[in-house]
């Protein structure tokens, strides 16, 4: 196993794990928008949530594309592997997105179905978060493999475990969503988000826990990466700062700042991201199969991580500007008045 | 064995999806374009035509848009769920290619819609102008790279097998493999065609009320003047990619013409019905030596027939005959649709011949069947082989259950059905009201799609 920093395929494992994570805060403080849309009934109150993202979520979602197409071209046995195995949660969390996507447009076309488009953006939202945290979840737990295909059956993925983490990442956009409304909204709507975020967050948090304690029981070699020592000792930091994080957030609420709320549950998210790397470093197919076995052949990786590397910047570059052109606050009557 | 059970169903939803998929950038890449011109025309000349004909068909653009983009992302996994192992195999040659689309195209599109669309009063009009032109360079940049990956099937080169995996050895070579300029020109011709037709139809319909609606006519023009220039030269660019297919597809082109066995002066049919299990086409209603002439340029040329290779190498003739001819014909109404317009032109009726305005009407929807005609062709004409020559389809398929595709089948025919029907409604309607009701009052996402910067944009003479 090679461990040299340098290390083509070490450096595409990182940039998948960059995307995939730039894919999750993105897409899911927008999906949790669309989650927390049934408790608010005011057509303004609506109109403002679905402003506050209506120019952006398909930039956020071209993150969902490059992490399914960038794990194509630099891990395609990983690819191949896992999609066959996530089927049908796959195809639901396609068919959500689909809704909640047409649902941007559709919902200002329509004269007498609004409500229906309403339901699409809510449900497809909904839907789309658990089928990814449930992927997630089956993720973790390890895929068969066999053959170079997946070797299971068409339910493994459906387990405890899984639900868990489904409905804990549902939660966890959810928070994100709602900080992110704390952020663009003011007012009534504001008031009621600033009300939900510290409920929603000791739901996070205690998702939080519960995956990080079963998780370990999942298989020796994750136990072992985390309680071993030194390890322990080096890994100590991630709870740590999770508490930390969930401190802060907790009295930039009472304080009631603006954008504190939104970006500590950020901090939040990195944070846990961070620990599940930790635990599944180095496989692209847990518990078999390293990012080196499934790894494409260096001419491959070679020819678009120049790519990688030059436009990505230049992405980071246009997709902030884009987010500074609509800065401040959002208000159901359109974007400036 | 089930796998081939599984096949079918596979193959069936891949072209389903792809086929409602493409129907919408067909209509998005030609509508960039269009609006480019339209923003460009009115920040130069200030005429307000034109900014209202922009306010019209951005707002229909971005219902488009939005279909275009959630079909599109279940298009970026079909790969893996339903060919897994054709995805394992190819994963070096094609996931360069589709990465490539998405740090160039995908982004750049996605960016600058934003602004594009709401960032009327957040922008000056030069960087909002800047947007519109990324979003339509960020559709050609698309298109050339999925072009690029699909002709790569279609033809490969460029690669070395390694342990039954392709990976590559040139990538110029495998970027520019020997169909790709074809397709893409034919392809972003064929884009630029679907839309001028259905402004053509939009602007036929309002003339049909009002021969004097100024915004109509500049967009039937418009589309009139394309239609003339486009056609003609889509009909050099498909016989080019005839020969060029020829050249690497032989049994594609002899399944296309319904000939079954080598011969010199080969004829063409306009008719016929070739049959599978005969190994003839019956019926055919033969133009001598036609054939020949068109597919190697020589009275007496000779091309090989479909006998020449065993049945289970042969596409399906039945099918090709047809949906090339239906592409054809339509090609060549869409030719005549612009000839009768630079003779209505020239006798300045063009605005006023209404049966000339109804049969624009009816052409409205031709360019998207022309589409999905030429893929059928394309793709069913690559068949047994998901990479020509080298990887059968059937090799290609995931290890998942014939119930589990049947199922996602089954939700996505619903769904598409649902959701894209009530999508084509709502175009429909807003083509309908037209140029002179877009800013709908009641909703506040009028304003934010630009419209309240035109609105407050001094009145303008009613025309
Ligand atoms: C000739 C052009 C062309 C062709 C053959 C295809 N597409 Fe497409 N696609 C586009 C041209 C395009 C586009 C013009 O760039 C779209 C249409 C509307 C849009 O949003 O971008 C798009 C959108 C789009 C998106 C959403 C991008 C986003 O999030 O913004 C994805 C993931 C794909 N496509 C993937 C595919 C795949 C996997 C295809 C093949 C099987 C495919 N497309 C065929
Ligand atoms: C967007 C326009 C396209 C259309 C309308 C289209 C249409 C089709 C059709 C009708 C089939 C079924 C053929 C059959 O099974 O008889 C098919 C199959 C397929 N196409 Fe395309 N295609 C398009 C673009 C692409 C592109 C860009 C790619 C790859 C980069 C691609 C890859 C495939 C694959 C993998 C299959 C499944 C295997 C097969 O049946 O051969 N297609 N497509
Ligand atoms: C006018 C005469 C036309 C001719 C001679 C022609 C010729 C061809 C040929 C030979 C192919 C098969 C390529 C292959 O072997 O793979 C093809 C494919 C195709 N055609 Fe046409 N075509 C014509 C008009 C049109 C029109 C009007 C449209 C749409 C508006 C269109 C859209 C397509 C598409 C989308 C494909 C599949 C993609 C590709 O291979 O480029 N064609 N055409």
């Amino acid at each position: 196993m090679s461990a040299a920093p340098f290390d083509l395929v070490a450096v595409w494992a990182v940039i998948i794990a960059f995307g995939v994570l730039m894919y999750v805060v993105l897409d899911g403080f927008d999906l949790g928008v669309g989650m927390l849309f049934p408790l608010f009934k005011e057509r303004g109150d609506r109109d403002a949530m679905m402003n506050s993202v209506a120019p952006v979520w398909d930039g956020n979602e071209t993150w969902l594309v490059l992490g399914g197409v960038g794990l194509f071209a630099a891990f395609p046995l990983a690819y191949a592997v896992i999609l066959p195995a996530l089927y049908l949660p796959l195809v639901l969390m396609l068919i959500a997105l689909v809704f909640r996507g047409v649902a941007f447009e559709f919902r200002f076309k329509s004269r007498h179905r609004r409500w229906l488009w309403d339901a699409a953006f809510a449900g497809g939202s909904t839907v789309a978060a658990l089928t990814q945290g449930v992927a997630l979840g089956a993720f973790i737990q390890g895929i068969k493999v066999a053959d170079r295909a997946f070797a299971g059956g068409p339910f493994d993925w459906l387990t405890p475990f899984s639900l868990m983490t489904g409905v804990g990442l549902a939660a966890g956009y959810a928070m994100l969503g709602c900080g992110w409304l704390i952020m663009k909204t003011e007012g009534p709507l504001q008031q009621r988000c600033f009300a939900l975020m510290a409920p929603l967050g000791l739901v996070v948090l205690g998702f939080v826990a519960a995956v990080s304690l079963w998780t370990p029981f999942l298989s020796p070699a994750i136990a072992d990466r985390w309680f071993s020592w030194p390890n322990l000792a080096y890994l100590s930091p991630v709870p740590l700062l999770v508490a930390i994080v969930a401190l802060a957030l907790w009295r930039a609420l009472r304080r009631r700042r603006q954008a504190l709320p939104f970006v500590l549950t950020l901090c939040l998210f990195v944070l846990s991201y961070l620990g599940l790397g930790i635990s599944l470093w180095p496989h692209a197919i847990p518990p078999s199969v390293t990012i080196w076995q499934a790894a494409s052949s260096p001419e491959a990786q070679r020819f678009l991580i120049v790519g990688v590397l030059v436009l990505i910047p230049v992405i980071l570059g246009y997709t902030g500007y884009a987010y500074w052109v609509f800065r401040g606050k959002v208000t159901g009557a359109g974007y400036h008045s | 064995m089930n796998g081939f059970e599984a096949a079918d169903l596979a193959r069936i939803q891949f072209a389903f999806t792809v086929s409602f998929h493409i129907l919408f950038p067909a209509f998005t890449i030609g509508l960039a374009s269009c609006l480019a011109v339209l923003e460009g025309l009115y920040l130069w000349t200030g005429r307000a035509e034109f900014r209202r004909l922009f306010r019209f068909w951005v707002t229909i653009f971005a219902v488009t848009f939005g279909m275009g983009v959630v079909s599109g992302v279940v298009m970026s996994y079909q790969f893996g769920t339903n060919w897994s192992r054709f995805a394992d195999a190819t994963g070096d040659i094609l996931g360069p290619l589709l990465g490539y689309e998405v740090l160039t195209a995908f982004f750049l599109e996605a960016g600058f819609l934003g602004v594009m669309l709401f960032g009327w009063d957040r922008v000056g009009r030069g960087l909002h102008f800047f947007a519109t032109c990324m979003v339509a360079v960020g559709t050609l940049i698309s298109s050339f790279w999925i072009l690029a990956a699909n002709s790569w099937m279609h033809t490969p080169a460029g690669y070395a097998m390694r342990d039954g995996r392709f990976v590559p050895a040139d990538w110029f070579a495998v970027i520019f493999n020997p169909s790709f300029p074809y397709r893409l020109a034919h392809m972003v011709l064929a884009a630029y065609l679907t839309t001028a037709f259905v402004v053509g139809a939009v602007g036929a319909w309002h003339l049909l009320r009002d021969s004097y609606n100024q915004p109509a006519r500049v967009m039937f023009s418009m589309a009139m003047w394309m239609a003339a220039l486009v056609a003609p030269i889509q009909l050099v660019a498909g016989d080019l990619h005839g020969l060029n297919t020829l050249e690497h597809q032989p049994a594609k082109i002899a399944a296309m013409e319904g000939h079954w066995t080598t011969e010199r002066g080969m004829p063409f049919y306009l008719f016929g019905w070739p049959d599978m299990a005969r190994e003839e086409t019956r019926w055919a209603l033969a133009i001598p030596h036609a054939g020949a002439l068109i597919l190697t340029h020589d009275w007496n040329g000779e091309v090989k027939g479909l006998k020449d290779w065993p049945p289970d190498q042969r596409p399906h003739s039945t099918t090709l005959f047809w949906s090339f001819r239906a592409m054809v014909g339509l090609g060549m109404l869409m030719i005549l649709t612009g000839l009768v317009s630079l003779w209505l032109r020239s006798r300045r009726e063009l605005y006023h011949a209404r049966w000339f305005l109804r049969g624009c009407v009816a052409m409205g929807p031709a360019g998207f069947a022309a589409l999905i005609a030429g893929w059928v062709t394309t793709e069913m004409g690559r068949q047994p082989w998901l990479v020509y020559g080298r990887m059968r389809t059937l090799d290609g398929l995931s290890p998942v259950l014939p119930g589990n595709v049947a199922l996602s089948l089954a939700l996505f025919i619903a769904v598409y059905a649902a959701v894209f029907g009530a999508g084509v409604f709502y175009l429909l309607r807003l083509m309908a009201a037209g140029p002179d009701h877009v800013a709908p009052p009641a909703s506040p996402r009028g304003e934010a799609a630009g419209m309240r910067p035109l609105a407050a944009a001094p009145a303008e003479p009613a025309p």
